[in-house]
């Protein structure tokens, strides 16, 4: 089994290469920037999946809530952004000069206190990652202490997307509301639409995204990982071998949160806008389904599976639009029924033996059972 | 009451009640360092409850447990763990995803925070301490197997590692031979015999044989309560323990 793991980590690690050079090299030498940047866009929500495999795959812990932290990341970035383009010269037919758009539109007169810091860039990217792993912190420490796990726990973050939409539907003098933060233009006085830039920008979300897998492939590989494992087997075990299980839990759901975050601040940066759309229920489903395909216990898999259920609903939503819903219900179902490890169980259980015994490389195949 | 004791455990008055029932009920039982206590009794008797509420697993409604003098109720579970208690559960309680190197790796007491486990080192020392522990539990040749392809018998063999490696000063096993061949019940005799030394140990266990093998002294409980306690022959002649258990 221990030779069955070497393997599996050999494995990925070439997955990882085979990713590196589908995202680096043959999508950007085949597709139009426009197509591009849609994967671009794509590999955000990556971000979420390699969290997700950490967190549910690993742990078995479900988050139904992932996107509130990567709408959280992508509502710092934009923040940052969208006072940079709300320069007093860009807003001067506003009754308020100076304030971004939505707020004149409500009828703020000065930028509310909370906005003040996001006049900086080093602060807005700190606050990219900081905010939403405080927020992860704080639900993790507060559920994971009082044992809550389970259904409870995915309820809870799924009701916590619930209230984040509505928070911020709600007071869009302060958030945009439900068109969100949006016409985000320059970065630091560099234009971030036209096509140069999103291809610097498409590049620099692949580097962060490969450097994320690394990161979650060293947890995995380390003895935190291994309690990870055990504590989605047994987890009163793990406590009974004296590790205080919550810290973990709180650790790795952080983590995953954090990494999300960096996805939604790619996004804003990538698609030049940050919307509620992206924080609720659906998308956060969404995200555990892009997971689920890929294989959630597999790094590879759940970025490959983002990709590909993405550009199947990019195909599918172009022609048939209304049916694109239930497909993407039916393939959450076949992944359940028909193949619960993902396209990556496919790869590692199926096509590999099989690879392996048509070429003859008969030595690690299991044996044929004895015949009766 | 004496509240300062010599013993390494001591529970005093200790109670607990599940709705109403009182599955332990004033219960006094004290272990000395270095023995080998075996509990019997009935189904129902308490007598895992009592291991529950010693390591910390079920909460004391009333009365004090201390382990070296120190007041334990009340601890988290892996606190009463770090003071040097360690625990069987009855079903083996194993990693069945990791191998049985990784099963006994985690146990080793090291590295127990965040920052431990995450720059965890396998260095060769670590490996050293593995393989003796394996050897001793009669699993040195399958350190790379997935733990949950084990034997039943080899699960709770591994258990038992797992809780070696940790190094407990007391060390609470229960029912170590439930489901184990003829075979596998002698080595783990053998066993329990080598990884007394130099530590206490508590065993429940339903096979009198298996106890006759082991015990220095043997508590009898039921109904919450303990009915008797002395050696093993005092305990079998005892009338009150042959009716509520032995005679049937």
């Amino acid at each position: 089994m221990s030779m069955a793991r070497d393997d599996s980590r050999t494995l990925e690690l070439i997955g990882i290469a085979l990713v590196a050079v589908l995202i680096l090299v043959v999508l950007p030498m085949m597709l139009d920037i426009f197509r591009l940047n849609l994967v671009g866009k794509y590999l955000t929500y990556a971000f979420v999946a390699v969290g997700l495999v950490l967190c549910w795959g690993h742990t078995g812990i479900l988050s139904l809530g992932q996107g509130v932290f990567f709408g959280l990341g992508g509502y710092c970035m934009a923040a940052f952004l969208k006072l940079e383009a709300s320069s007093v010269a860009n807003t001067k037919i506003q009754s308020t000069p100076g304030i971004p758009d939505f707020m004149d539109w409500n009828q703020l007169t000065e930028l509310p206190l909370f906005w003040i810091p996001f006049n900086s860039l080093p602060f807005a990217l700190i606050a990219v990652i900081a905010v939403p792993t405080l927020a992860a912190f704080i639900l993790g420490a507060a559920m994971f202490k009082r044992r809550v796990g389970g259904v409870y726990f995915a309820i809870i973050t799924q009701a916590l997307a619930a209230v984040m939409t509505i928070l911020i539907v709600g007071r869009q003098g302060y958030t945009g509301g439900i068109n969100g933060i949006t016409d985000l233009r320059t970065l630091l006085g560099w234009d971030i639409r036209p096509d140069g830039a999103k291809y610097i920008l498409y590049f620099v979300c692949c580097f962060l995204l490969l450097g994320t897998m690394f990161v979650a492939r060293f947890v995995v590989a380390s003895k935190l990982g291994r309690i990870l494992v055990a504590t989605r087997d047994k987890e009163e075990r793990v406590r009974f071998s004296g590790y205080d299980v919550a810290n973990f839990k709180i650790f790795v759901f952080c983590l995953a949160s954090a990494m999300a975050a960096i996805g939604g601040a790619m996004f804003a940066l990538q698609v030049g806008f940050m919307s509620p759309s992206f924080v609720g229920i659906v998308p956060s489903i969404e995200m555990v389904i892009f997971c689920a395909v890929g294989g959630r216990q597999s790094i590879v898999g759940a970025v490959i599976g983002t990709l590909l259920v993405n550009w199947g609903k990019t195909l599918f939503s172009e022609s048939f639009p209304e049916l694109w819903l239930f497909a993407m219900g039916g393939l959450f179902i076949a992944v359940v029924l028909a193949f619960p490890r993902g396209l990556a169980g496919l790869v590692t259980d199926q096509l590999i033996p099989r690879l392996g015994s048509w070429r003859g490389l008969g030595q690690r195949q299991p044996s044929p059972a004895p015949a009766e | 009451m004496a509240s300062s004791t010599d013993f390494l455990l001591a529970l005093e008055n200790v109670s607990v009640s599940f709705d109403g029932f009182k599955a332990v009920d004033a219960l006094n039982l004290y272990i000395d360092k270095g023995e080998l206590r075996v509990i019997i009794g009935p189904n129902g008797a308490g007598k895992t409850t009592v291991l529950d509420l010693i390591c910390g697993r079920t909460k004391v409604s009333d009365g004090s447990i201390k382990f070296k003098d120190q007041e334990i109720t009340g601890r988290k579970e892996q606190e009463i763990v770090r003071l040097g208690i360690g625990r069987k559960f009855q079903t083996p309680t194993i990693y069945e995803d990791l191998s049985v190197f990784e099963n006994l790796e985690l146990s080793i007491p090291r590295g127990r925070n965040v920052a431990g486990a995450l720059f965890w080192k396998r260095t060769e020392e670590v490996n050293e301490r593995v393989k003796d522990v394996a050897a001793m539990i009669f699993l040195r040749d399958h350190l790379d197997q997935a733990a949950e392809t084990l034997s039943h018998g080899q699960k709770q063999w591994l258990e038992i590692g797992m809780l070696l490696i940790q190094d407990p000063e007391l060390l609470m096993l229960d029912e170590p031979v439930a489901g184990m061949s003829v075979s596998e019940r002698i080595k783990t005799a053998e066993l329990l015999k080598q990884i007394i030394k130099n530590r206490s140990v508590i065993v429940i266990e339903h096979d009198m044989k298996f106890v006759e093998s082991i015990a220095h002294r043997v508590t009898v409980l039921h109904q919450g309560k303990v009915l008797a306690e002395g050696n093993m022959n005092f305990v079998q002649s005892n009338p009150k323990v042959k009716e509520v258990y032995l005679g049937h």
